[in-house]
């Protein structure tokens, strides 16, 4: 129970929350960070010998405080050192220091919405969210960026100024302004996961960020049980994560959801995304997050391919249009809409996208997919090329390249030519 | 005689479990497991997701919750039923379990009625 493994694992869970509590006694980052960091020192010195506290976060809380105002009273006065023997006993944390849920779970929002300010360009909000809230190291956080330590150093510092410059909204939000935070951060989240899911075969160091989203995502669902768009985004990364080993070759190539084996796909994540989206369905309150939720719950449901639910998966791309009309859900429908009508109804749906889809990968890819199966195999050419001037890593590069290849050494390719 | 071990533990600790730590443990729990079952002894081992994924019926008047029924620091997250000679030789195992995953605590409860179903059994893993 005290071996420094099981106390390194409760300082990581109990970091969202403590750092939170904090943050609303100091109205600072940098403060509650400090005073975060100063606790944890605190416990690994005192949970071996003393035994580890029934409720580790309030310790945390307590000391983080105490030990904070203390060096506030010590900068002012110069006084010694306290007697470091003189700290709360675990069992003596006056119970009305424990958070009621209300307060805890607006302080977990605060925390993650100031980690999320509008100020903040995304990649200084994901930079400073896996920071502060989730606890990675800087040196993590550049591994998994691809920039220097210093560069990331420098990002999160540029963050951290620009929120203490805008101010912590420390006031208890009212009804709507949480419903406001809660997007916010929902999308913040969303981000997280995407940097994760989009890591090349191998990119450990990125792909733990798809872990980190899911815990964050569970975080918040604990503290906002009955919100269905919660229940929408974690069940949506839960079940694209399912897939993750089924994605990509033992030579890190691109498996396409028809070809991949899904004996691979992870069912505990499968089981658990389709329950949130069984849960979030009965609110009878859809939003995007559920209805993207629902196509990767029909995926994960048909046991083959073929299976495949295509009629119900176009309907709900149809929704999302509507809820959130973007070209990029558009071409989402077009592939699906190709498994039903065909290929040329679908590449009716995408011509007219071509103006605000022309620097987008997947877009020139998906239409070089169509082209070929229609035998437009000198156009398919092309804009397989394009595709792959636009490709994000090099595994899209290599499926894009696969395709090429195909054409090139295919007989069929000077006949049909154009 | 039947006992269920009832797996308590804090979610918040178990979910943070990168998928190494998780599979380590689940390693080292499944020695226990091949041990007692290769006695004869295991039922069926349960482990649960989380309770975030749960819901609740109240039954009076038919409302249902989102989350778990009780609102508590440790969560129910998987139970065993084993067959045991008695309390010590279930505390016997729950130690093994104990040491092999520590934190939190085994509550052995004494099974009354033990239907084991005849359902196709579907079975979950990863």
């Amino acid at each position: 129970m005290t071996d420094p493994a099981w106390i390194e694992a409760a300082l990581v869970s109990a970091r969202p929350q403590v750092v939170a509590a904090l943050l609303r006694y100091f109205r600072d980052l940098d403060s509650a960070e400090e005073a975060f960091q100063e606790a944890s020192l605190r416990a690994l010195k005192h949970w071996p010998v003393n035994g580890p506290p029934r409720d580790a976060t309030a310790w945390l809380i307590m000391v983080g405080r105490n030990a904070a105002l203390d060096a506030v009273k010590r900068r002012a006065r110069n006084a010694p050192l306290p007697d470091e023997t003189l700290l709360p006993d675990p069992e003596e944390i006056d119970l009305a220091e424990r958070l009621d849920e209300s307060g805890y779970r607006d302080d977990i929002l605060r925390l993650l919405f100031v980690c999320c300010h509008p100020d903040l360009p995304s990649t200084q909000q994901i930079a400073l969210a896996l920071r502060i809230v989730s606890g990675l190291s800087v040196k993590q956080l550049a591994r998994a960026f691809l920039v220097s330590e210093d560069a990331m150093e420098q990002r999160i510092t540029r963050a951290k100024a620009r929120i203490a410059g805008a101010g912590v909204p420390f006031e208890t939000p009212g009804a709507a302004e949480r419903v406001e935070r809660l997007a916010a951060v929902l999308a913040m989240i969303y981000l997280v996961f995407n940097e994760g899911y989009s890591a090349g075969p191998g990119d450990d160091a990125r792909a733990q960020l798809a872990d980190e989203a899911i815990r964050l995502g569970r975080l918040l669902l604990r503290m906002f049980s009955s919100e269905p768009e919660v229940m929408g985004l974690l069940a949506l990364m839960l079940l694209h994560h399912s897939r993750s080993i089924a994605r990509f070759d033992a030579n890190g190539e691109v498996i396409l959801l028809e070809d991949q084996d899904r004996n691979l796909w992870r069912s505990a994540m499968i089981q658990e995304g389709l329950a949130l989206v069984d849960k979030a369905i009965r609110h009878r309150s859809p939003g995007p997050y559920q209805v993207q939720a629902a196509i990767g719950g029909l995926h994960a449901r048909a046991r083959t391919f073929e299976e495949t639910d295509w009629n119900s998966i176009e309907r709900l791309y149809e929704a999302l249009e509507r809820m959130q009309p973007s070209p990029v859900v558009t071409l989402n429908r077009a592939v699906v809409v190709s498994r039903i009508r065909g290929p040329q109804a679908a590449l009716d749906l995408i011509d007219p996208l071509e103006a605000r889809l022309s620097g987008y990968f997947h877009f020139h890819g998906a239409r070089g997919a169509l082209l070929l199966k229609l035998g437009r195999r000198k156009e398919a050419h092309q804009a397989f090329d394009r595709a792959i001037s636009l490709a994000n890593t090099p595994a899209e590069a290599a499926h894009i390249r696969m395709h090429i290849d195909r054409l090139t050494t295919d007989p069929a390719d000077a006949d049909n030519g154009e | 005689m039947l006992y269920a071990v009832l797996c308590y533990n804090s979610e918040e600790m178990v979910c943070a479990w990168t998928k190494e730590e998780d599979d380590a443990v689940m390693a080292k729990l499944s020695v226990v497991h091949d041990k007692w079952d290769k006695a004869g002894k295991l039922k069926p081992s349960i482990r649960l997701l989380p309770t975030s994924a749960a819901t609740t019926l109240h039954k009076t008047r038919d409302l249902v919750v989102d989350g778990p029924y009780a609102e508590t620091k440790e969560q129910l997250l998987g139970f065993y039923i084993v067959d045991v000679s008695g309390l010590e030789e279930g505390l016997a195992f729950a130690r093994e379990l104990a040491a092999a995953n520590p934190g939190g605590a085994y509550e052995l409860r004494p099974i009354r009625l033990y239907l084991p179903g005849n359902a196709v059994e579907a079975v979950y893993s990863r």
